[in-house]
């Protein structure tokens, strides 16, 4: 069973139109280093940058290894708290992924479930979501992100801001996110609702709610799926871009964002190592989920083939 | 074409008082206005006073229209964190951000549309892939990535332009400029290069589709035949006409400006509204980000409806398909 499955997805146009495409193997690969990087941080970084007891004072501001006076110890060096800049990377980007991930479920869980919703039943439901979507759409999602933090931030009382900041973050960019997921959604129900099968579900009688989750949600989810791979990476990059304006994921659990920030203040004193190292990380990681977003979505399109 | 205007005007007005009445709930109920104001020693009668005298006790609805009421007035209060009126600190910190808004924009326009145009005409040439390549580049990289590389390039390792402030600017009435002075044009160099990146090559690539798009037309072949020389052709002929998607396309890109300026100007330091906002947010300075947010939207929705009314003046088709059916949505 397993066998033949793994022999039909490797036959697939998917897989074909994957291996004649360098750059999209690259991407992949480079993508999948930094999702086993995080998912092991904890066995692969030679130090725990959460536990002060690790941290050395006395190394702050080592420079890479590869320099007159780096140490083999700290490949990439180490910041101003004797940090070693590689596991703080590697710590970093699992924030940073784990924001990304959740924000963009928040955003295709409230999106698609507006656009369905609103698709099938219609009346004002589907009036009030799409002219908040339109009205939305006309703002850079950055800034909604921004402005959603900032008034939640505001309202949260002192104590509880530091503890819920990574909630705050994944509410302010989910929420930024929405509306083209509910767009597309709406888009395809319409087009799903007039279909024979659906009528057929209607006519034996089953209940609205099982044809809209069991019968119309599986038939447009596809291009959810390449939205999404290109929403985790503009995800990554807004709670980066939060994180470096110090309206983020708070000093003491840095993601990529945050480690930039606390870098760029070191980089007029010549340690560069501190800021550039995460920025290369970040672009990195948002070029290759792009690129893959890319090609999905040239892949899943007949039109192309 | 009336019922259209009026049914965009109000649904503007409504966006409007919705992201007010956000902002005048985040200013009445989050945390006590009475207790930012008055110090530790207040007695509970002064409270109940100030209470009473701000008008904190009266109903909802009576506090909300007093609320909108100040802010068609410009009167937000006064700042927690700097203790001045909001209005004046949103005022002294304009200047700043519309002068690197509008570099950037023209900036974004003046690279933009000739590099367009080129990599249209000469699409094989290395050059034209060379632009291409590096304008994409431009996309991928954040914007605060940008700011931070050009500063360690031009301000840390060659040490030839600033990396914060405005430098020297020349105050002209109540505004403040940096045009008037080398110091202040050398401050605008990196901000205004970080700031355009995306736009420049949004409008590149969409230039240089349109030109593609426009060259393989019949009239353009026409022009061919009849002999014309190719400046003219590219330049009188299908230049002129790939702009009208150009302008609608800057006309909304200019919101995305003010947005991407609060990160610039929090990378430079750039004494303008986004910084002023970010640092509101951090000291939790509500009346400064009521007033932004209330700002913001009024100036999102202004330019919305601008670009709406510009497309019904440019195009002439959407006049007479609501001639023909008035009152159509």
């Amino acid at each position: 069973m397993l066998a033949r499955g793994l022999h039909r997805a490797l036959d697939s146009d998917l897989y074909h139109s994957f291996t004649r495409s360098p750059l999209t193997v690259a991407a992949a690969a480079v993508t999948a280093l930094f999702f086993g990087g995080a998912a092991l941080a904890p066995v692969l970084a030679p130090q725990d940058p959460f536990d002060p007891a690790t941290l050395n004072l006395m190394d702050a501001f080592a420079p890479p290894a590869w320099t007159a006076k780096g140490s083999a110890q700290y490949l990439l060096g180490t910041d101003n708290q004797g940090r070693d800049v590689l596991s703080a990377l590697l710590y970093g980007s699992r924030i940073s992924l784990l924001v990304g991930f959740a924000a963009v479920g928040f955003s295709i869980v409230l999106g698609v479930g507006l656009g369905v919703l609103g698709g099938y039943l219609g009346g004002w439901l589907e009036t009030v979501a799409m002219r908040l979507a339109d009205v939305q759409l006309t703002v850079p999602g950055i800034l909604v992100a921004l402005m959603v933090d900032g008034i939640v931030r505001t309202a949260l009382p002192g104590g509880l801001k530091e503890e819920l900041a990574v909630y705050v973050l994944i509410f302010a960019i989910g929420i930024s996110g929405w509306p083209q997921y509910a767009r597309v959604t709406r888009g395809a129900t319409l087009v799903e609702k007039n279909k024979e099968y659906v009528a057929a579900a209607r006519i034996i009688g089953i209940h609205p709610v099982a044809i809209m989750v069991r019968h119309v949600l599986p038939n447009v989810m596809g291009p959810v799926l390449v939205l999404a791979t290109i929403g985790l990476a503009l995800a990554i990059i807004s709670e980066a871009t939060l994180s470096f304006l110090g309206v983020g994921v708070p000093p003491t659990t840095p993601s990529l964002g945050t480690l930039i920030r606390i870098g760029n203040n070191f980089l007029f004193s010549g340690e560069w190592w501190i800021t550039l190292f995460p920025s290369g990380a970040l672009v990195l990681l948002a070029l290759s989920v792009n690129l893959l977003g890319d090609w999905l979505r040239d892949a899943l399109n007949p039109k192309l083939r | 074409m009336i019922a259209y205007v009026l049914q965009r005007v109000v649904q503007a007005a409504a966006v409007v008082l919705v992201v007010a009445f956000v902002s005048f709930v985040l200013f009445n109920y989050v945390g006590d206005p009475v207790n930012n104001m008055v110090g530790q020693e207040a007695t509970i009668a002064d409270r109940a006073a100030l209470r009473e005298r701000l008008g904190l006790n009266d109903a909802l609805v009576v506090q909300f229209a007093r609320f909108v009421g100040n802010a068609l007035r410009a009167d937000f209060g006064i700042s927690y964190q700097l203790q001045r009126p909001v209005a004046t600190l949103l005022a002294e910190r304009l200047p700043a951000t519309l002068e690197l808004v509008l570099v950037s924009a023209v900036l974004a326009l003046a690279v933009g549309i000739p590099c367009g145009v080129y990599t249209g005409l000469r699409r094989e040439t290395w050059a034209a892939r060379m632009i291409l390549t590096v304008s994409l580049v431009g996309v991928s990289l954040p914007t605060f990535v940008i700011g931070i590389l050009l500063i360690y390039l031009f301000a840390v390792i060659l040490g030839v332009l600033p990396s914060f402030g405005r430098g020297d600017v020349v105050a002209v009435g109540w505004w403040t400029t940096g045009f008037l002075t080398a110091s202040g044009w050398k401050a605008l160099i990196l901000p205004s290069v970080t700031l355009c990146l995306y736009q420049l090559t949004l409008i590149l690539r969409l230039v240089r589709a349109e030109m593609l798009e426009v060259l393989r037309t019949d009239y353009i072949k026409f022009a061919r035949a009849r002999g014309l020389p190719s400046r003219v052709i590219h330049f009188g002929h299908a230049l002129r006409n790939t702009l009208v998607p150009v302008i609608t396309i800057t006309g909304l890109q200019v919101g995305s400006l003010i947005a991407f300026s609060i990160i610039t100007e929090t990378v430079f330091q750039w004494p303008g509204m986004g910084f002023l906002f970010i640092q509101a947010v951090q000291f939790a300075d509500i009346p400064v980000i009521a007033a932004y947010l209330v700002l913001v939207a009024f100036f999102f929705v202004a330019i919305n409806l601008a670009v709406d009314l510009l497309y019904f003046a440019v195009d002439p088709r959407l006049r007479a398909e609501r001639r023909v059916a008035p009152g159509g949505a």
